[in-house]
C-alpha cells in the first residue's frame, strides 16, 4: 500500500484540532470538554440544592429530580473529573519523563474522541425523552426496563460503554508510555510523583474498566434484548449488578484521587523549595493504595445481606487503606517542614487539600465499620464523605495542578489575585455545603430524596448547604473569568515560572511541538533541580540535534467515534440498520488505519534550530 | 499569631458550633438519639470511631498549622532550605500507630457485626417486611395478620424481621431503633431490632426505588406489651372476619363502592386483594400514603389523583371513574375504620 511522503501535512484551525495526535493538544481538548461537562454537572448540582433548599419544595420533583442526581453523578465522575485528569496526564507525563509524545498518539486521539462522543450521547438524553434516572450506580432491577421510565438508562449504558473504551485504551497508552519511553537516566525510582501516580492510575484503569464493560453489556442485554441477568423471575440475580458495578466502582474512585495525590506531591514540593519527603515511602504507598483499591468493593454493599463474615473482612480491608493514605499525608506535611512555603494559588489549593481530604478520610474509616455503616449507608453522611474526598480532595488537587501547569500548557499564567478569590470562595463554599450534610445523614435524611417533610430537623442545615453550593458556583465563575482574561494576554510565560524541579520546566512555555529538541540525560530524582544545584541551567542532552520523527495527524479517530455514536443510537432505538451503518463506519476506519501505511513526518534540524532560537528559556 | 490567621482559624469552629446548635434532630428519627439496643450499639461504634479519628485529625492539624506558620516564606528570605530525603523513624511511627488504631477499631467492629447478625429465631415476634413501590407491607405470619405503613411492635421484645421486595431494591430504615437492611427481590434478608420505649418512630426507605423514593415513609409504633396484645387481638379478630361489613347504614353505599372499585387491590378485614396496602383500621394510621396527614380531605385528594401526591404511584386515579360524592363517601368510610369501632 502507499506510504505517505514525510513532510508535515498542513492542518489549520478547527481541522487541526479534530485531527491532532499531539498529546499537548489532546490534553487541551480534554480540558475543554471536561470543563464543559463540569459546568453542566455543576448546574445540575445547583438545581438539586435549590430544590432541597426548603422542605416540600416543588422546583424539580419526582423523576426529574432523579434524572438530575443521576446525571450530576455520572457527568461529574466520568465526563468532568476523568477528562481533566487525562488532560493533566497528557499535558505533563510525556514532558516529565523526557519523551516526545505518548507511546500511541493515534490511540490517544481515539481515547479523547470516544470519551467526547460518549459524553455527548449521554447528554442528548435530556432532549430525547429524559435522562437516566436510576442513580449513577444504576442498581438493577430499577435500571432494567421493567420498572417504568423511558430510554434514559439506555443512554447511560451506551454513553458509558463508548467512553469507557476510550478510558481503557488511554490507560494502556500511558502504561506503555511510562514503561517504554523514559529518557536515558530516568529510572523508575527517579520518576516524579505525578508520573508515578499516573502509572498506578493506569494500572487500575486496566483492571477495573473491564468490570464495568461487562456490567453494561449485561444491563444492555436485559434492557434491549430481553435478557434476564438481573431478573429473579427469570432465574437472574440482582446482586450480580452490585458486585460487578462496585468491583469497577471502587477502584474508579481511586482512579480519581491517585493522580491528585501526584499533583499535591509536585506542588507542595515545588512551593516549599524542598524535595518530596520520603520519596520511596510515597511510591510504595501509592502502589499499595492501588492494589488495595481492588480489595474493598463490598463496603458499598454492607446492608445488602451478605453476612457477617463478608462484611467483617471487607470492613478490615477498607480500614487498611487508611494506612498508606496517612503515610502520604504525613510525608506532605514533612515536605513543608523546614521549607520556604510560597502561597501561590496552586499551593493554596494543595495546602487546602490536606485538612479537607483528611476529614474525608476520617469519615471513610468511620464508614468502614459495618454496624456503623448500617446507619450511615445511603444517607447524606455518605454524600458528605464522598464529596469531601472527591471535591475537597480531587477537585482541589486538579485546580492546584491547573494553576501550576497552566503556563506549560498555554504559555500564560493565570492571574494570582483572581486565583486567590477563586480559591477562597470555592473552599469556604465547599465546607459550608458539605459539613452540615454529615449531620443531616445521622439525623435521618436519606440520599436521593427529592424533598423532605418539614419538622424533622432538616430544614436549617439544608438551607445552609444550599447557600454553600451557591458560593461554590461563584468561585467557579471567578475561575472562568480568570481563564478568559488570561487567554487575552500574550503567551509570554517563561519556561520555568515557579523555579521548578522536574523536566517539564526545562523546555519553553508552551512546549514546542516536539517537546525536547534533544532528549535529555537525567542524572537524578528531580532531574531539573539536580542540574540547578550543580550550577547548570539546563540538562545535558542524551542525543545530538537531528531531524525529529513525528506522528501524522489523522481524522480517523474522530470518524471512528462518530461511527460508534451513531451505532449507539441504533441499538437504543432498536433500528439495527443504523447500528450496522455506525459499526460499519468504525470498522472501515480501522481497516484504513491498518492497511494505509503512514510513516509520519520529520521536523528538520534547521526548523528546530529556528524554533529554539526564538524561544525564551 | 497574625490576626488574619486567628480569624480564619475561628471559621471551622463557627461552622461546627452552628452545625451542632441545630441539635441532634428529631428524637424519634435520629440515629443520634437511639431508643433501642441495636441503634445503641451502632451509635457507640460511631462515637468510638469519631473520637479516635478526631484525635488523629488534631495531631495532623497541629503539625499542619505549625508548619504553615513557621515555614512560610518571609519577605526577602533567600537561600535554599536543607533538602531532607526522609526519616526512617518517622515513617515507621506513622505506619505503626495507624495500624494500632485500626486494630483498636476492628475488634469492636467485628464483634458487633457478628452480634447484630445473630438470629434469635425463638425469641420475640416474627415479622415479614415487604417493600413495594412506594409503600411498605407488614405481615405477622404467626398471627396471620397483614398491615401496611404502620408497623406495630411491643416494647422491650426482640423483633425478628424477614425482609423482601416485590419489585426493586428498597431499604428498611428506622434510625432511632436500628441501622438499615435492604429488601432485595428474589431473596430474603434478616435483621432484628427492639424498641426500649413506647413511641411512634419514623421510618424511611433508604434505597433509590423510583420517582417517589422520597415519599416512601413508614412508622414503627411501639406499644407497651399489654396495649400491643390488645391491638393484635383486635386485628386478628377483624381480619378473621374475611368480609367487609359496616354497622353504620349511612356508610353502606361507600362499602359497595369500595367493593367494586378498590377491593381488587386493597383488603379490609380479611377480604380483598393483596397487591395494595391493607386498609384494616386505616382510620388509625399516622399518615395517608405515608406522608399526608390522615384526614378526610387528604383521602379525597389521594384517591382522586394519587400521582399528584406521589409521582409514579401505581394506584390508578379515580377522579375520572368516580364522582366527587362517591369519593367523599369513601373517605368518610375509610376514616371510620378505627380499632375502637
Amino acid at each position: 500500500m502507499a506510504a505517505y511522503a514525510s513532510h508535515k501535512p498542513k492542518r489549520t484551525g478547527l481541522y487541526s484540532w479534530l485531527t491532532t495526535v499531539d498529546h499537548k493538544k489532546i490534553g487541551i481538548l480534554y480540558l475543554l470538554a471536561g470543563g464543559l461537562f463540569f459546568l453542566i454537572g455543576g448546574i445540575e448540582a445547583i438545581f438539586i440544592r435549590l430544590q432541597l433548599m426548603y422542605p416540600d419544595n416543588h422546583l424539580f420533583i419526582g423523576d426529574t429530580f432523579n434524572q438530575l442526581t443521576t446525571m450530576h453523578g455520572t457527568t461529574m465522575i466520568f465526563f468532568a473529573a476523568m477528562p481533566v485528569i487525562f488532560a493533566l496526564m497528557n499535558a505533563v507525563v510525556p514532558l516529565q519523563i523526557g519523551a516526545r509524545d505518548v507511546a500511541f498518539p493515534f490511540v490517544n486521539a481515539l481515547s479523547f474522541w470516544l470519551f467526547f462522543f460518549g459524553g455527548v450521547l449521554l447528554n442528548t438524553s435530556w432532549f430525547l425523552g429524559g435522562a437516566p434516572d436510576a442513580g449513577w450506580t444504576a442498581y438493577a432491577p430499577l435500571s432494567t426496563s421493567n420498572f417504568g421510565g423511558g430510554h434514559g438508562v439506555d443512554f447511560y449504558v451506551l454513553g458509558l460503554q463508548i467512553a469507557g473504551v476510550g478510558t481503557w485504551i488511554g490507560g494502556i497508552n500511558f502504561l506503555v508510555t511510562i514503561i517504554n519511553m523514559r529518557a536515558p537516566g530516568m529510572t523508575f525510582m527517579r520518576l516524579p510523583l505525578f508520573t508515578w501516580t499516573s502509572f498506578v492510575t493506569s494500572m487500575i484503569i486496566l483492571f477495573a474498566f473491564p468490570a464495568i464493560t461487562v456490567s453494561l453489556v449485561l444491563l444492555m442485554f436485559d434492557r434491549l434484548f430481553g435478557g434476564v441477568f438481573f431478573n429473579p423471575g427469570g432465574g437472574g440475580n440482582i446482586m450480580i449488578w452490585q458486585h460487578l458495578f462496585w468491583i469497577f466502582g471502587h477502584p474508579e474512585v481511586y482512579i480519581l484521587i491517585i493522580p491528585c495525590f501526584g499533583v499535591i506531591s509536585e506542588v507542595i514540593s515545588a512551593f516549599s523549595k524542598k524535595r518530596l519527603f520520603g520519596y520511596n515511602s510515597m511510591v510504595f504507598a501509592t502502589i499499595l493504595i492501588g492494589f488495595l483499591s481492588f480489595m474493598v468493593w463490598v463496603h458499598h454493599m454492607f446492608t445488602v445481606g451478605l453476612g457477617p463474615v463478608a462484611n467483617s473482612l471487607f470492613g478490615i480491608a477498607t480500614m487498611l487503606i487508611a494506612i498508606p493514605t496517612g503515610i502520604k499525608i504525613f510525608n506532605w506535611l514533612f515536605t513543608m517542614w523546614g521549607g520556604q512555603i510560597r502561597f501561590t494559588t496552586a499551593n493554596l489549593y494543595a495546602v487546602g487539600f490536606i485538612p479537607t481530604f483528611v476529614i474525608g478520610g476520617m469519615t471513610g474509616v468511620m464508614l468502614a465499620m459495618p454496624p456503623a455503616d448500617f446507619q450511615y449507608h445511603d444517607t447524606y453522611f455518605v454524600i458528605a464523605h464522598f464529596h469531601y474526598v472527591i471535591v475537597g480532595g480531587m477537585v482541589l488537587g486538579l485546580f492546584g495542578g491547573l494553576y501550576y501547569w497552566w503556563p506549560k500548557m498555554f504559555g500564560r499564567m493565570l492571574n494570582e489575585t483572581l486565583g486567590k478569590i477563586n480559591f477562597w470562595t470555592f473552599f469556604i463554599g465547599f465546607h459550608v455545603t458539605f459539613l452540615p450534610q454529615h449531620f443531616l445523614g445521622l439525623m435521618g435524611m436519606q440520599r436521593r430524596i427529592y424533598t423532605y417533610l418539614p419538622g424533622q430537623g432538616f430544614d436549617t442545615l439544608n438551607f445552609v448547604s444550599t447557600i454553600g453550593a451557591l458560593l461554590m458556583g461563584v468561585g467557579m465563575i471567578v475561575f472562568l473569568v480568570n481563564v478568559y482574561l488570561t487567554a487575552r494576554k500574550p503567551a509570554d510565560a517563561p519556561a520555568d515560572p515557579w523555579d521548578g524541579r522536574t523536566l517539564e520546566w526545562s523546555i519553553p512555555s508552551p512546549a514546542p511541538e516536539y517537546n525536547f529538541a534533544q532528549l535529555p540525560l537525567v542524572r537524578g530524582l528531580d532531574a531539573l533541580w539536580v542540574e540547578k544545584m550543580a550550577g547548570n541551567h539546563e540538562l545535558k542532552s542524551a542525543e545530538p540535534l537531528g531531524s525529529i520523527h513525528m506522528p501524522s495527524p489523522s481524522i480517523i479517530p474522530f470518524i471512528m467515534s462518530v461511527g460508534l455514536f451513531i451505532a449507539g443510537f441504533g441499538f437504543m432505538y432498536h433500528t439495527y440498520f443504523v447500528s450496522v451503518i455506525g459499526l460499519g463506519i468504525t470498522i472501515v476506519c480501522m481497516f484504513i488505519r491498518s492497511l494505509v501505511e503512514d510513516h509520519g513526518f520529520h521536523i528538520e534540524k534547521e526548523e528546530i534550530e529556528q524554533i529554539q532560537k526564538g524561544v525564551k528559556v | 499569631m497574625s490576626p488574619w490567621l486567628k480569624r480564619w482559624l475561628l471559621m471551622p469552629l463557627f461552622m461546627a458550633l452552628m452545625t451542632t446548635m441545630t441539635g441532634c434532630g428529631d428524637p424519634y428519627l435520629s440515629a443520634l438519639t437511639p431508643k433501642g439496643p441495636v441503634a445503641d450499639i451502632e451509635l457507640s461504634l460511631i462515637k468510638l470511631s469519631l473520637y479516635i479519628m478526631l484525635g488523629v485529625f488534631l495531631i495532623v492539624m497541629a503539625i499542619f498549622v505549625y508548619v504553615l506558620i513557621k515555614y512560610r516564606k518571609r519577605k526577602g528570605q533567600e537561600g535554599i532550605p536543607v533538602q531532607v530525603e526522609g526519616n526512617h523513624k518517622l515513617e515507621i511511627t506513622w505506619t505503626v500507630i495507624p495500624i494500632l488504631l485500626i486494630a483498636i477499631l476492628s475488634i469492636p467492629s467485628i464483634k458487633t457485626t457478628f452480634d447484630l447478625a445473630q438470629r434469635y429465631d425463638n425469641q420475640g415476634l416474627k415479622i415479614k417486611v415487604i417493600g413495594h413501590q412506594f409503600w411498605w407491607e407488614f405481615q405477622y405470619p404467626d398471627q396471620k395478620v397483614v398491615t401496611a405503613q404502620d408497623l406495630y411492635i411491643p416494647v422491650g421484645k426482640k423483633i425478628q424481621i424477614d425482609l423482601e421486595s416485590r419489585d426493586v431494591v428498597h431499604s428498611f430504615w428506622v434510625p432511632a431503633l436500628a441501622g438499615k437492611e435492604d429488601t432485595n427481590p428474589g431473596m430474603t434478608n434478616h435483621m432484628w431490632l427492639q424498641a426500649d420505649q413506647p413511641g411512634v418512630y419514623k421510618g424511611k426507605c433508604a434505597e433509590l426505588c423510583g420517582p417517589s423514593h422520597a415519599l416512601m415513609e413508614f412508622k414503627v409504633i411501639a406499644l407497651e406489651p399489654a396495649k400491643f396484645d390488645a391491638w393484635m387481638n383486635n386485628m386478628k379478630a377483624l381480619q378473621a372476619k374475611k368480609s367487609i361489613t359496616t354497622t353504620n347504614t349511612a356508610l353502606e353505599p361507600a362499602v359497595a363502592t369500595f367493593k367494586s372499585n378498590c377491593m381488587a387491590c386493597h383488603a379490609i378485614d380479611g377480604q380483598g386483594g393483596p397487591i395494595a396496602p391493607n386498609l384494616t383500621t386505616v382510620g388509625d394510621r399516622e399518615k395517608i400514603a405515608g406522608i399526608l396527614s390522615n384526614n378526610r380531605q387528604n383521602i379525597i385528594r389521594w384517591v382522586t389523583n394519587p400521582q399528584d401526591v406521589k409521582p409514579g404511584a401505581k394506584m390508578p386515579a379515580f377522579g375520572g371513574k368516580l364522582n366527587e360524592q362517591q369519593i367523599a363517601s369513601l373517605a368518610d368510610y375509610l376514616t371510620s375504620l378505627k380499632a375502637g369501632e
